[in-house]
């Protein structure tokens, strides 16, 4: 996933919380939790970034915790949160 | 150092959140029904009941704190003139609605109106799995424009919309009954739990689960769980090992709460009462400043006391129970719940009988139709006109 490109569903509305944020899916009725606040500066930054790896750094996210984001991002996917999108830069 | 899982998201709520979660707004009082447990004692239209354009406000106000959707209720909603355009005028403004009814207005062209509309939901109320059970509840011919409501929702291609009951002692052993309904129409079915609020306190002591039907119901949703919802409100019943699906806590103040049809705001829908209102819409900061600032709700996000459970060892899952079960049977709100299942409850609710002093807390608030008194011919002495009367037949009198 980390060299994926991902953003938010466009169905997918965000609402900032003590813990970090609600999101929920109008489309599904679903919501989710993102517990942490650095959490939500990784998933609103998704969009912009060329690649996951992008997003967790530009939210300054330690490498040693990537693996623990993007348990949490796959569940996101699962639901339907955030949906990968075609990347910008081709891959080498 | 931030980590991804910085504890229970329980333990969030219980401080509160910016917004509730899960909001119910019950339209108005007014209903064709007089069911026996009706929570908000419904039957007639409050005359200060909000306006089209009050409610359209709250509606604007909801999608500026991003409360995602709305439990629409009553009183039976659809019998505001108004409903339709409120329903129209609150998906357009992203704040989503799942309304109850009693489907009484559920025409194959309503319902064909209802399944083309996005962010919309709606539930159906049935309280028995056959017209014999359900009809005691909630009234003749109701078993009956019920199905015909969720077969108009099914015709239409409306899908998992959802079937709901209240589970009482008479319609515990139809859970089954109840699930098989709810595929035949392709909806999702919804248990929710007795309370003894509104016109449930007078009809609670005949209708609450019997102690062997709570543990038929706790065994069924373990078994069932995963596919049915239960809006949270068995948590009590977790005490009886593995606890259910859900946040199992009382929402109550912290991520839920009721607004009413005079657009009071209450902790719960089930606790319709003085004690637990908490302002008004209609007030200034109108319902953001009521969640954020009112001394109830401040109060509720505060550590609750356990009182006498915090030494029992099912209390981390049962949490103490439901804070309206326990006012509304006259029991302190750090007791038992009255249907605790270890018994403690009962035990409660035994030493409170006698107390010669103890008296049930009543319902501030009562829209009950007037009882129906057999009819009398000719004119009724010491009757006098009220001023407000709403009965339709008001005035009408059989004359031989």
């Amino acid at each position: 996933m980390l060299d994926e490109a991902w953003r938010l569903d466009d169905a997918v509305s965000l609402r900032p919380e003590p813990f970090g944020a609600l999101a929920y899916h109008f489309g599904t009725r679903k919501l989710s939790f993102l517990k942490v606040p650095p959490l939500v500066d990784v998933v609103t930054g998704l969009a912009a970034a060329p690649t996951v790896t992008d997003a967790l750094v530009g939210a300054g996210i330690d490498e040693a915790q990537w693996p623990s984001y993007v348990k949490a991002l796959r569940t996101l996917a699962d639901s339907g949160m955030i949906v990968p999108r075609t990347p910008i830069e081709t891959p080498a | 150092m931030s980590t991804i899982a910085p504890g229970r998201l329980v333990d969030q709520f219980e401080r509160g959140l910016d917004a509730p979660i899960c909001l119910t707004w019950e339209l108005t009082y007014a209903c064709n029904l007089a069911c026996v447990h009706c929570l908000s004692s419904s039957g007639r239209r409050d005359p200060d009941e909000l306006s089209t354009a009050e409610a359209m406000a709250v509606v604007d106000e909801l999608q500026r704190m991003q409360v995602f959707y709305v439990n629409i209720g009553g009183g039976e909603p659809t019998i505001r003139p108004d409903f339709w355009d409120l329903l129209d005028y609150s998906v357009d403004h992203s704040v989503g609605v799942k309304f109850s009814t009693n489907g009484h207005k559920i025409t194959p062209a309503r319902a064909e109106r209802l399944a083309a509309t996005d962010y919309l939901d709606v539930q159906i109320s049935l309280d028995g799995a056959t017209a014999e059970v359900n009809d005691a509840v909630r009234g003749p011919g109701t078993y009956a424009t019920a199905l015909r409501a969720m077969e108009n929702l099914a015709d239409a291609g409306m899908r998992d919309f959802k079937m709901s009951v209240v589970c009482t002692r008479h319609n515990i052993g139809q859970l089954d009954g109840f699930k098989a309904i709810a595929d035949r129409y392709g909806a999702q079915l919804r248990l929710t739990r007795l309370r003894p609020s509104g016109r449930g306190a007078d009809t609670w002591d005949e209708l609450h689960p019997l102690p062997a039907q709570q543990r038929q119901l706790y065994d069924w949703l373990v078994a069932n769980g995963d596919q049915v919802l239960t809006g949270d409100s068995f948590f009590h019943l977790s005490a009886y090992g593995e606890a259910l699906p859900g946040l199992n806590l009382c929402g109550a103040g912290r991520v839920v709460c009721l607004i009413d049809p005079v657009g009071d705001v209450y902790a719960c829908p089930f606790a319709i009462h003085d004690r637990f209102k908490a302002g008004n819409v209609r007030s200034p900061g109108g319902f953001a400043s009521v969640w954020r600032e009112s001394e109830l709700f401040l109060e509720l996000r505060e550590p609750q006391s356990g009182g006498a459970c915090t030494h029992c060892s099912a209390y981390d899952t049962c949490r103490g129970g439901c804070m309206a079960a326990k006012f509304f049977t006259g029991l302190p709100l750090d007791a038992p719940d009255p249907e605790c299942v270890k018994g403690h409850g009962e035990t409660a609710l035994a030493a409170l009988a006698l107390e010669p002093s103890a008296a049930k807390p009543r319902p501030s608030v009562d829209h009950s139709k007037p009882v129906s008194v057999p009819v009398t011919l000719g004119p009724r002495p010491g009757r006098p006109d009220k001023a407000c009367e709403e009965d339709p037949l008001h005035g009408l009198v059989v004359s031989s």
